[in-house]
């Protein structure tokens, strides 16, 4: 049985036009382990389906089940990580990350409490930095603070919405390798999904890749698997076989979706695309 | 040379602001002119601190008696203010439960809330603690409000994403964010109670800034009148700044 499995998920918002269908009939499973990227365009859904699965928001349709058991809210053995950080400005490093620790460990002391959060900002390279405020430190940083903010409450499941997107290039390569590492430096294995808009970033970290089949109302494609070892790096992807065949699926899958779209008599969920799709390296995206 | 003409702009300020005063004087003969000002005052100036008698008291004596009932007024009115300001910014039913009420009670003159505190305390000094608070409250409890209302929906997620509990949300949460807000308030209601405080002390004959005031008006030395105005406003001049200070450090930090 897969540890999350999401059955026919729906969900739309009203708007001043009408009931907007964001999401109609997703389904996806993840196995225990798992990393998973939901791969789609900026305002594709991506990030209502995360909140979905993460228990922020509930569905209109449809059920999300965790370790067999319904998603109805928050769990506890889960973590979410923002594209914009969300750090409290008045604490240090240190106090955001304890902050989520003393929330997830109540009966730990609290010098265990300290300890637990000041690892989890070592291993992200930021031991010389726990007394600093967000603002004294660089977007990277900070979107580090934010991942040991993640990994300090030793989740089972982690959430990542957009986590590079508010970085510039450089600082983006470098942490898509850090939490590489970070996921795969642990013990326990964490079942992870991540929503990006870069394929690159995908295929870097995820076992699998959904494309997203752009709507409204969006709808998910079929999985690509990458079938590579993890953790990898950026240097073995550029010129893997394994890595360019998954790009061009994935980029073929989007780009297929996005041109249906333009089609106004389109139905998305009456389509499937499968990673056999005939792979047209369409250059990237 | 810039900070020379910043220094001397004011002064030139001042010095213009004398001189009408000067020119009010020669044509009203019971106002008192800036030099006969000084010469009546100057006992209460340089003496600041003597106690002549229950009404016959230094400047800065009587506005210590003023500073220390605008401060009693000013605290019970946020002690009050800052908590209903919490509330009514979390939930938005019992904003729409009392703010036609605020709304009405909040342009009511210190003048009228006095009568009612007497009425209902039978004292002049609780009655005056009374008008101050609820005429100084209202900023504070519309800023926090505004504050808990402003604070981004990223900290509402990291609460929820976190699981805090509801003590944890609002000490670690609401209230940091909340904190510029209130001081804003805190700043705005102590400006308030200062302006309370004279009318509250004048009708209540109470010694104070505004007691003396009231005091020599009946007694026909319209010099100390000018005194306590000038006093007045230099004490709010102050305490404002104080308050814009901390206010400023608080943002920075």
């Amino acid at each position: 049985m897969p540890f999350l499995e999401v059955r026919g998920l729906s969900k739309s918002f009203p708007s001043p036009a009408g009931v907007r269908h964001v999401l109609r009939d997703v389904t996806l499973n993840v196995e225990q382990g798992e990393f998973v990227s939901i791969v789609g365009s900026m305002g594709s859904g991506k990030s209502t389906l995360l909140s979905l699965l993460a228990g922020l928001t509930t569905p209109d349709a449809g059920t999300v089940l965790l370790d067999g058991a319904p998603v109805t809210g928050v769990r506890d053995d889960a973590a979410f990580v923002f594209q914009n950080y969300s750090l409290l400005p008045w604490f240090s490093a240190l106090e955001n990350v304890r902050l989520a620790v003393q929330a997830a460990f109540p009966g730990d002391s609290a010098k265990e409490q300290t300890r637990r959060a000041t690892d989890a900002l070592e291993r992200v390279g930021l031991g010389n930095a726990l007394d600093r405020k967000p603002r004294q430190l660089s977007g990277g940083m900070r979107q580090r603070v934010s991942l040991a903010r993640g990994f300090a409450t030793e989740p089972r499941v982690l959430f990542l919405d957009e986590p590079f997107g508010a970085l510039d290039a450089l600082t983006r390569d470098t942490l898509q390798q850090d939490l590489a590492q970070l996921c795969a430096g642990r013990e326990r294995p964490v079942t992870t999904v991540m929503i990006t808009n870069s394929v690159e970033e995908a295929i870097l970290l995820s076992d699998r890749i959904v494309p997203i089949v752009a709507g409204p109302p969006a709808s998910l494609g079929s999985p690509i698997v990458v079938e590579l070892a993890r953790p990898r790096t950026l240097a073995q992807l550029a010129h893997d076989e394994q890595a360019t065949h998954a790009r061009a699926n994935v980029v073929a899958a989007l780009t297929a979706s996005l041109q249906r779209r333009g089609r106004s008599s389109f139905n998305p969920t009456t389509t499937t695309l499968t990673a056999a799709e005939p792979a047209k390296a369409t250059g990237q995206a | 040379m810039k900070r020379l003409i910043n220094l001397l702009l004011p002064l030139c300020g001042i010095g213009l602001a004398l001189a009408a005063w000067w020119a009010a004087s020669v044509a009203v003969p019971d106002l008192p002119s800036p030099v006969r000002t000084w010469q009546e005052s100057k006992l209460y100036i340089l003496e600041p601190l003597a106690k002549r008698g229950e009404s016959d008291q230094g400047i800065l004596l009587l506005a210590y008696y003023s500073l220390l009932r605008v401060a009693r007024g000013f605290l019970l009115g946020i002690v009050i203010a800052t908590p209903l300001g919490f509330l009514l910014g979390v939930s938005s039913t019992l904003t729409k439960m009392f703010d036609p009420i605020m709304q009405v009670l909040r342009p009511i003159s210190p003048l009228a809330w006095l009568p009612l505190g007497l009425v209902i305390f039978q004292k002049s000094e609780p009655a005056a603690l009374f008008a101050i608070a609820v005429c100084s409250m209202w900023p504070t409890v519309i800023n926090t409000m505004m504050g808990v209302r402003a604070i981004p929906q990223d900290y509402w997620n990291v609460a929820k994403v976190l699981r805090l509990s509801r003590t944890t949300t609002f000490t670690k949460i609401i209230v940091p964010a909340t904190l510029p807000y209130m001081f804003t308030g805190y700043r705005l209601s102590l400006g308030i109670a200062w302006l309370v405080i004279v009318a509250s002390e004048m009708l209540t004959g109470t010694p104070g800034v505004g007691g003396f005031l009231w005091q020599e008006y009946n007694s026909l030395v319209y010099a100390h009148i000018l005194l306590a105005i000038i006093t007045i406003g230099i004490v709010g001049f102050a305490l404002d700044r104080l308050m814009g200070m901390a206010e400023a450090r608080l943002r920075a930090s």
